[in-house]
């Protein structure tokens, strides 16, 4: 961790493009440590998780040390260590959605795709995630489609919205 | 005047009111009214003579708060004010209405309270799900900014203020004030120690005040229009109106804002269209997941923070969540606890691992495989777990429904013991 000493901040891990965006948000925030979930945010944006490379490449230039930048990847439930799939479902199991029959969605999308919320298929097409209320609760049960928030689901409803994205 | 405040400008359906709409409304007067001649301190006066009190869900008095944040030449700085937009109490949908319909509502408001403690920097720390909200804020302070009514000198009253939004990465605990802020700081969010408090010494160790965003959206409305005319608002002595919110199987779920002390019954008949067909009343959680059930019998209740306290729970934040006689009483509060054990964040032992054992007990007795001791076994975590007994009023919280939702059906719990399944499945 030689950096630490150094004035420059330490060079992006390869020549991909997205670094830049990563290196966009931190000489705008001047690579102040507080600076750490923005930068992981924007590092998220651009590779769609946090690997190794990229938890060093941060931790290096922000001058924190590598185990609060995974500390603080880890701890928030946005963060994800793992490439997810190609589109997202998020289901909300929140009390107000459960009482509308949210754990029915969930399971007929578990049974259909055989994957556990946190998982993805095999094709990498899909992941399931869940959420416990999205501030929705007024048209539950509630859930995310690759970031649009749709109402009042039934099973019918949320396996449509799935195979459209299915090959 | 309005008797509807908060969400006069929102209209269903229609994007908010930018700066040319939301000036023509009446818009940023209070900006004009506070820069244009008072002094901070009185600003925080008339806060204070309102009764407004925190709509976070702790009711705290808004101007006693303001009032012990150092004021004057000699007060350390920078000094700081962090909008609370975290919004991720279970049940809760109300910040988001006010953020989406009426963003310059709390752009104005976030002016005159900064004013008021001599802040020169805030923040508006908001839940990363609320996309649409961040997007209309962005644009906001954006025209705010244009207009000078952020940056420097503001309207040439030698006031700077500048304004940044921090989407959040996720977490329940972020809504607590002292985690927040250590949130902003990049670090995990574990609540700190009280005292100090944040008003002495927050966000990087300096004078901070943190309020939630239907507190500060009734800034403006009361420094336009006077604490009298605010207290005149509402049925009780607790000022003002309040969003009150409605979920479950109800007819109409929504959200709507009302005179402060309206009753249950008002807000479940009248406003949510009463129980859907063929479903009787069972439970209300009154404030969001972390408030004790309610019952039939506290139907005529009027709901404000004295009141609801003095019945056995807490308003909280105002959302309700309504149990009906289809669901089971066990799994509802199981889910709730679900949440909770989620969502610990681990600083503290009774709480990290508490939550998830009772969450598996719960699980257990849902599931038809409890024993009649795991009723005494989940009375002893309500007490592990008191306040007080944890660092901070999170595992407490999770209590309330959990303690008083045993007390309130114990038959239903035992009936899964001695059955030995749901009797809702
Ligand atoms: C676990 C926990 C979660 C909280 N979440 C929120 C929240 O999402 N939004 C909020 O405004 N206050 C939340 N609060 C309350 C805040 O700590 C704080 O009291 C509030 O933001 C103060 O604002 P007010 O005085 O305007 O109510 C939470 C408190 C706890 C203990
Ligand atoms: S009570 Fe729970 S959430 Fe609060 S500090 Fe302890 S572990 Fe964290
Ligand atoms: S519980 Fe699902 S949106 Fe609130």
């Amino acid at each position: 961790m030689l950096s630490y000493l150094l004035k420059q901040p330490p060079a992006p891990p390869s020549g991909d493009k997205r670094w830049k965006l990563v290196g966009a948000t931190m000489r705008r925030y001047g690579y102040e440590s507080y600076a750490l979930i923005e930068t992981m945010h924007a590092v998220q944006e651009a590779f769609g998780f946090l690997d190794e490379e990229a938890l060093r490449f941060v931790a290096a230039s922000l001058r924190v040390p590598l185990s609060r930048v995974y500390g603080v990847a880890t701890f928030y439930h946005y963060f994800t260590l793992k490439p997810q799939g190609r589109h997202t479902c998020v289901l909300c199991t929140g009390t107000a959605c459960y009482i509308k029959g949210s754990s029915k969605n969930l399971a007929a999308v578990e049974d259909k795709y055989k994957i556990k919320p946190g998982d993805t298929t095999k094709d990498d097409n899909l992941s399931l995630l869940t959420a416990r209320c999205l501030g929705s609760c007024g048209l539950a049960p509630a859930g995310v489609f690759d970031g649009e928030v749709v109402a009042k689901l039934t099973p019918d409803l949320v396996m449509g919205r799935i195979a459209r994205w299915m090959p | 005047m309005t008797d509807r405040p908060l969400t006069k400008n929102i209209r269903p359906g229609q994007p908010p009111l930018d700066l040319k709409g939301y000036e023509k409304a009446g818009g940023y007067a209070a900006v004009r009214k506070a820069l244009g001649g008072m002094a901070p301190k009185d600003v925080t006066q008339v806060i204070k003579d309102s009764n407004l009190r925190g709509r976070g869900g702790a009711g705290f008095p808004t101007g006693v708060k303001w009032s012990l944040v150092p004021i004057g030449p000699d007060a350390p700085r920078p000094k700081y004010l962090v909008v609370n937009a975290d919004e991720m109490e279970p049940g809760t949908f109300k910040d988001r209405l006010l953020l989406e319909g009426d963003p310059h509502q709390l752009v104005e408001a976030v002016i005159v309270a900064a004013y008021a403690i001599e802040a020169e920097t805030a923040y508006i720390f908001l839940r990363g799900e609320y996309i649409l909200a961040a997007k209309l804020l962005m644009q906001a302070i954006a025209e705010a900014r244009a207009a000078g009514y952020l940056g420097n000198n503001i309207l040439g009253s030698g006031y700077n203020l500048d304004l940044h939004l921090h989407t959040s990465a996720g977490r329940y605990i972020c809504g607590e004030e002292t985690a927040l802020l250590n949130s902003l700081e990049g670090k995990r969010a574990t609540p700190r120690a009280k005292p100090p408090f944040p008003q002495i010494s927050g966000l990087w160790g300096k004078p901070t005040i943190v309020n939630n965003v239907e507190t500060l959206s009734n800034i403006p409305h009361i420094l336009v229009n006077g604490p009298e005319w605010f207290k005149g608002l509402s049925h009780t002595p607790n000022g003002g109106t309040k969003l009150y919110g409605v979920s479950g199987k109800v007819k109409r779920p929504g959200v709507w804002e009302l005179p402060m002390g309206t009753t249950v019954r008002e807000l479940l008949e009248e406003h949510a269209g009463g129980m859907r067909d063929g479903l009787k009343l069972r439970g209300i959680i009154p404030g969001g997941a972390s408030t004790d059930f309610l019952g039939e019998e506290h139907l005529d209740l009027q709901l404000d923070f004295d009141t609801v306290g003095k019945a056995g729970s807490r308003m909280g934040t105002g959302t309700m969540i309504i149990l009906d006689d289809q669901t089971c009483p066990v799994g509802f509060v199981h889910s709730l606890i679900q949440f909770f054990a989620h969502e610990s964040c681990g600083w503290c032992t009774p709480c990290r691992e508490g939550l998830p054992w009772t969450e598996k007990i719960l699980a257990a007795l849902e599931a038809g495989q409890g024993e009649m001791a795991d009723l005494d076994r989940l009375g002893k975590q309500v007490k592990f777990m008191a306040p007080g007994m944890t660092f901070c009023p999170l595992a407490p919280g999770a209590m309330s429904p959990l303690g008083s939702g045993i007390k309130r059906f114990r038959e239903d719990f035992e009936r899964h013991i001695r059955e030995k399944r749901c009797p809702w499945r």
